[in-house]
């Protein structure tokens, strides 16, 4: 682009404005006083070529699989194969989850994911005096190796993925499944998967700490060194920002805030002394998908570029798979209503669009009735049916990227980036994320965030379909999921049965080499491996972990 | 001169879904009102003995994991144990309708659903703990 070229075309988009635009606004007043996107990010009431100074396509979208991969990690993206359909599930007892995932594999889905209940999440036993209430209600409870075997059975672990949805006790229940496809004579490398095991964002958002920050980086970095070396297709980690969206954020914060936890396990890898080249392929990411279109686009493809960018100009991989931001992307539970439930299965349709064309690597698509309950299985169906429509009828995923070029898209997908840098810098500042979050940075951050935009929806600035416009009064009942009371005393049951059954003097073993390895800071993975085999269970072996490394307290901030 | 509303909100049990709470209690002190949030994680004899400790007027329970029907209960029952009979308890998440009426019947005034507005939420405290105290007293 020559110097006078750019000087016409500033202008004719500002003669447009001055001539055209304002004359006609003034008659005619716009629908509101001023456009923003769901993040509040002012929206201009047209794009041209001047919006994008300084932007070059060859530097700053590149090709799909070539540097910086704004198009997409893949040379042929969904022409190849598609984004991996999986669906979340995890209710009642570990026999109830294992029907579900059978359901699920008979109906389409390629990969399964792990819903675990608030006690095992909180590495919490089902017997414990806080599990009251809670066993196998948000998924299922498991306590040892047995419920994981009863789990997983007659599914083939060696050709089907795995994502568990854990994190405190991550490596504990990674251990479990080990040890469960141990016993069943699967070699390790054939195991694939995801474990979420996010440590950070459990402090800034999701809230299932069990030890403070630095010992649960520990744990984590722990994963990464023995997930290279002996489950190599495992992803250990799924850097998520969907937690931190959920809790408030805006899409910025949601890209910010992750990709920096991104770097912040990459430095505490590398300052533990393994190798850029080996750990930083299996990291993965996962993000929402919300409901601005364009924003939500620019977002997955500002972090491809973000994260390849950075990972090259700290570290210089040899191994280009060090550079490639792959992501799982599930749709934003926070913008599903109660009310008029039957609107959200078309929430849910423009919010899978988006992290179709925005490039996902995986996508769940959430249920209809989840306002309400854990999904019944006609609204998973439905729910997978709505991937399958876009997959195979709409046409978006026979050509890459096809809204690159977009002068709006384009200028969002910038935008995010300078507003990454913004964030970087001030956390920089700071020493890094692993400070910010001591600090609770991100966590006010976000809380002013999620008050602003309940503010805009209470002012009618942002509107809610069926909630502060188009509300009625009459009611729809659509079927919901109960769970069975009965799980939690037959979970308590089993637990019991295990613990008087299992060999006394292995389990002892077991669970004195751990508190010892914890406390010489050893490698742990093998020993919750060990753990898992003597049918020690989550609680018992969390219980040790605290022990040692301390316990987490909210500090409450609102 | 008449002290502000004192309400406790609170998240009791293994839930970490925080949004909610943390955004009904800044509207609440907006309002006027003085505001104590618990944190995540605590046990309902935690939150019955921070009501107690703070001389509130009202306990505000936030819960999304399903746990409400032991929960609120308990609560309810603590509140008893421990005098709070003129404390207002309210409730609000993922609480299907049908479960309502139960926990009516154990002393959970309210139950406030997903998209209920702030205003509704701040005007109802406003109202519903004078009359609290008047029926108590």
């Amino acid at each position: 682009m020559s110097a006078s070229s750019g000087v016409a075309r500033r202008l004719s988009k500002q003669r447009w404005l001055d001539d055209v635009y304002n004359a006609a606004t003034k008659k005619h007043a716009e629908r509101k006083s001023r456009f923003s996107t769901l993040s509040d990010e002012v929206i201009e009431p047209l794009y041209t070529a001047d919006d994008l100074e300084g932007f070059d396509p060859d530097r700053d979208l590149g090709f799909p699989g070539e540097f910086p991969y704004t198009r997409g990690v893949q040379p042929s993206m969904y022409r190849g194969r598609l984004w991996t359909m999986r669906q979340f599930a995890g209710f009642g007892s570990a026999e109830d989850t294992n029907e579900r995932f059978h359901y699920l594999l008979k109906h389409g889905v390629d990969g399964l994911s792990v819903a675990f209940d608030m006690p095992t999440l909180m590495g919490r036993d089902s017997d414990d005096p806080l599990s009251r209430g809670e066993v196998g209600r948000e998924g299922v409870a498991v306590d040892t190796l047995r419920d994981m075997e009863i789990l997983f059975n007659r599914i083939p672990l060696d050709r089907v993925t795995t994502s568990m949805t854990i994190n405190g006790p991550a490596s504990i229940v990674w251990a479990m499944y080990i040890a469960a496809a141990e016993k069943r004579g699967i070699p390790l490398d054939r195991l694939g998967g995801t474990i979420q095991n996010d440590a950070l964002k459990e402090y800034i958002a999701q809230r299932e700490w069990i030890v403070p920050v630095k010992p649960a980086m520990g744990l984590v970095v722990d994963t990464f060194r023995y997930g290279s070396r002996e489950v190599p297709r495992w992803n250990t980690i799924s850097i998520s920002g969907y937690h931190i969206r959920e809790a408030g954020a805006t899409a910025l914060q949601e890209l910010a805030f992750t990709l920096i936890d991104g770097l912040e396990y990459v430095k505490w890898g590398v300052a533990a002394g393994l190798d850029v080249n080996d750990f930083v392929p299996h990291l993965s990411f996962f993000f929402d998908v919300h409901n601005d279109f364009f924003e939500e686009i620019a977002k997955f493809r500002a972090a491809r570029r973000i994260w390849a960018r950075e990972i090259e100009r700290r570290y210089h991989p040899t191994n280009e798979r060090a550079l490639l931001m792959r992501t799982h992307a599930q749709t934003a539970g926070v913008s599903l209503t109660a009310q008029q439930p039957y609107n959200n299965v078309v929430r849910v349709t423009l919010q899978a669009l988006a992290a179709v064309l925005g490039g996902t690597q995986s996508l769940h698509t959430n249920s209809l009735d989840e306002t309400y309950a854990l999904p019944t299985e006609e609204a998973v169906t439905l729910a997978l049916r709505t991937q399958q429509v876009i997959a195979h009828e709409s046409g978006v995923a026979d050509t890459i990227d096809p809204l690159a070029g977009s002068y709006y898209l384009e200028s969002l997908t910038e935008r995010m980036e300078r507003g990454f840098d913004r964030y970087l810098g001030e956390i920089e500042k700071m020493g890094g994320m692993v400070e910010a979050v001591d600090r609770g940075f991100p966590q006010r951050e976000i809380t002013e965030a999620s008050f602003h935009f309940q503010q805009q929806v209470e002012e009618g600035e942002k509107i809610v379909v069926g909630i502060n416009k188009y509300a009625t009064s009459e009611q729809t009942t659509i079927p919901t999921l109960a769970i069975d009371t009965e799980v939690e005393r037959k979970q308590i049951a089993r637990l019991a049965e295990t613990r008087k059954t299992r060999d006394r003097g292995r389990w002892n073993e077991s669970i004195d080499a751990l508190r010892h390895a914890a406390k010489r800071g050893d490698e742990l993975m093998p020993r919750f491996v060990e753990c898992a085999r003597a049918n020690a269970s989550v609680g018992e072996q969390v219980l040790v972990l605290k022990e040692v490394f301390g316990e987490y307290h909210d500090p409450g901030y609102f | 001169m008449k002290r502000p509303i004192r309400v406790v909100v609170a998240k009791a049990g293994l839930d970490g879904h925080d949004r909610g709470a943390k955004v009904v209690a800044r509207a609440l002190r907006d309002a006027g009102m003085e505001v104590i949030y618990t944190g995540v994680h605590q046990t309902p004899e935690q939150v019955v003995e921070t009501a107690l400790q703070e001389d509130a007027d009202a306990i505000g329970l936030s819960l999304l994991s399903g746990a409400h029907n032991y929960i609120f209960p308990r609560v309810s029952e603590l509140m008893k144990e421990k005098g709070l009979d003129d404390v207002l308890l309210f409730g609000g998440g993922i609480i299907p309708e049908a479960d309502w009426p139960a926990l009516a019947r154990v002393g959970v005034e309210k139950v406030f659903p997903p998209g209920a507005s702030l205003e509704e939420i701040t005007t109802y405290v406003r109202e519903a703990v004078p009359r609290k105290r008047g029926a108590a007293a």
